[in-house]
């Protein structure tokens, strides 16, 4: 039979040409691909939910994570930014899906033009996860690790977060960053961070005013041990959730072990809490914007194609309902990675 | 498969804009944080949690039964993807999240504070 299509093979079950399900062989394994991706994708959703439970009392909030904004600096803008890429993502789903529209209908210019509409916004897409990822990496606040791996944070007197550049001390030291070329042939190691520990513990001292803040979520369990909290500055009354704020006393106690300043996030350490948020953080979203990107590459010869007029000559635009369909899952994906990771 | 060719274009937009004010909402949510909804637990989650998670779902239905076009498609294959997916999943979360919090107890009870 070759590639021949057939239309009625009812009855003819045996006889090839058969479309099982009633879907093209190509529609068939794009299902396929989707179950099996899904399935990848909710391994590492389900993951991120099991270190989280895993770390309850610790995991860092996202509401003070991702509150950057184009244009605002400096601005508290908790989730506008990721909603404004939800929309956009959504978005290019509804030109994605009437570019299939308008193929059912061999409208050969709508769908060139839905397609490039779908492109455009897939690249706006990537390039705000690429900036979400700028921030996340360069930080904000910058924190303190403790030799048991704990992260500290700093507040002023009100329990506003405070930069370590506001109060840093700035202290006579001469440790240099090892490269290859001073020193030592054999090895470097990673940029050095702004402040050193002595500097951040000094000025800590000579501001008697900060406090610390530490990863554990202060509510109703964890308030009956939590030792030195402070006492006006928690919410005792537990009507929203906020991280531990420690008493003076108790705060110098903690930096004490100080024994590295965490500035931004890598796949080591990070300076919003717990050290898995920063690792399933790239691997999730990076993972996504991967699907997106590859979307987009294929978005883009397939629009190729119809300008073309591959499809035109086949008299079938299945080809773009096919990637129509992958283009949706990248979307699908989305809208979960939004809710567990931003919302939840 | 229906290809009945017709242009279904008004629902699409629907769609959108159904999908658009779930998201509107669930951006309002998770800004204000009502206090009745975000610190009520229940099975082990706080209110608002599940309400983020259900209209997950719901905007998940319409993406693979509208964008997706799950809807034209014979019953069989519908099944076949969806089931699948929905039975693993269950499968795979309920699995790892009763293990973390298992993990979460023993941690806390433990002088091991935590080692992976």
């Amino acid at each position: 039979m070759g590639a021949t299509v057939t239309t009625n093979t009812v009855g003819k079950t045996w006889d090839g040409a058969n479309e099982p399900l009633g879907a093209s062989y190509g529609k068939l394994m794009m299902w396929f691909f989707i179950v099996s991706d899904a399935l990848t994708f909710s391994g590492f959703l389900a993951a991120y939910g099991f270190s989280r439970f895993k770390f309850i009392e610790t995991w860092p909030l996202a509401d003070e994570v991702f509150t950057h904004f184009p244009f605002a600096h400096g601005q508290n803008a908790p989730m506008y930014y990721v909603a404004l890429m939800t929309f956009i993502l959504i978005f290019s789903s509804v030109t994605m899906v009437l570019a299939v529209d308008a193929g059912h209908n061999m409208n050969k210019g709508k769908v060139a033009f839905y397609m490039f509409l779908t492109i455009i916004g897939g690249l706006i897409f990537v390039g705000s996860q690429a900036w979400e990822w700028k921030n996340f990496i360069k930080g904000e606040y910058g924190a303190i690790e403790t030799k048991g791996g704990s992260i500290l944070q700093f507040v002023n007197a009100k329990g506003e977060r405070v930069k370590l550049e506001e109060f840093a001390a700035t202290l006579q030291e001469d440790r240099v960053q090892r490269t290859r070329g001073n020193a030592l042939w054999f090895g470097s190691e990673p940029a050095l961070p702004t402040y050193s520990v002595a500097e951040v513990q000094a000025g800590f001292k000579s501001n008697p005013d900060l406090l610390i803040r530490t990863e554990v979520i202060f509510d109703k369990e964890t308030a009956k041990t939590a030792v030195g909290a402070h006492p006006t500055l928690n919410d005792r009354e537990f009507h929203t959730k906020h991280k531990t704020i420690l008493t003076r006393a108790e705060s110098e106690k903690m930096l004490a072990n100080a024994v590295l300043v965490v500035e931004g996030a890598n796949l080591e350490r990070n300076e919003y809490g717990s050290k898995l948020f920063a690792d399933f953080f790239f691997f999730i979203t990076g993972f996504h914007g991967f699907h997106v990107f590859s979307g987009v590459i294929i978005n883009i010869i397939i629009f190729l194609n119809v300008l073309l007029g591959t499809y035109e000559k086949r008299r079938s635009y299945e080809m773009v309902e096919k990637v129509g369909l992958y283009w949706h899952f990248v979307d699908l994906v989305w809208v979960f990675v939004f809710t567990f990771f931003y919302l939840v | 498969m229906s290809h009945e060719h017709v242009s279904n274009t008004k629902r699409i937009w629907n769609v959108f804009f159904l999908l658009s004010a779930v998201t509107i909402v669930e951006v309002i949510l998770g800004i204000i944080k009502p206090e009745a909804l975000h610190m009520t637990n229940f099975l082990g989650m706080n209110l608002l949690n599940w309400i983020f998670i259900l209209l997950t779902l719901y905007k998940a239905y319409y993406i693979v039964w509208a964008f997706m076009h799950m809807e034209g498609e014979t019953t069989a294959l519908r099944r076949s993807v969806v089931w699948t997916v929905i039975f693993l999943v269950i499968y795979l979360v309920f699995i790892l999240l009763v293990e973390g919090n298992y993990i979460y107890g023993v941690f806390k009870n433990s002088t091991i504070k935590w080692n992976f």
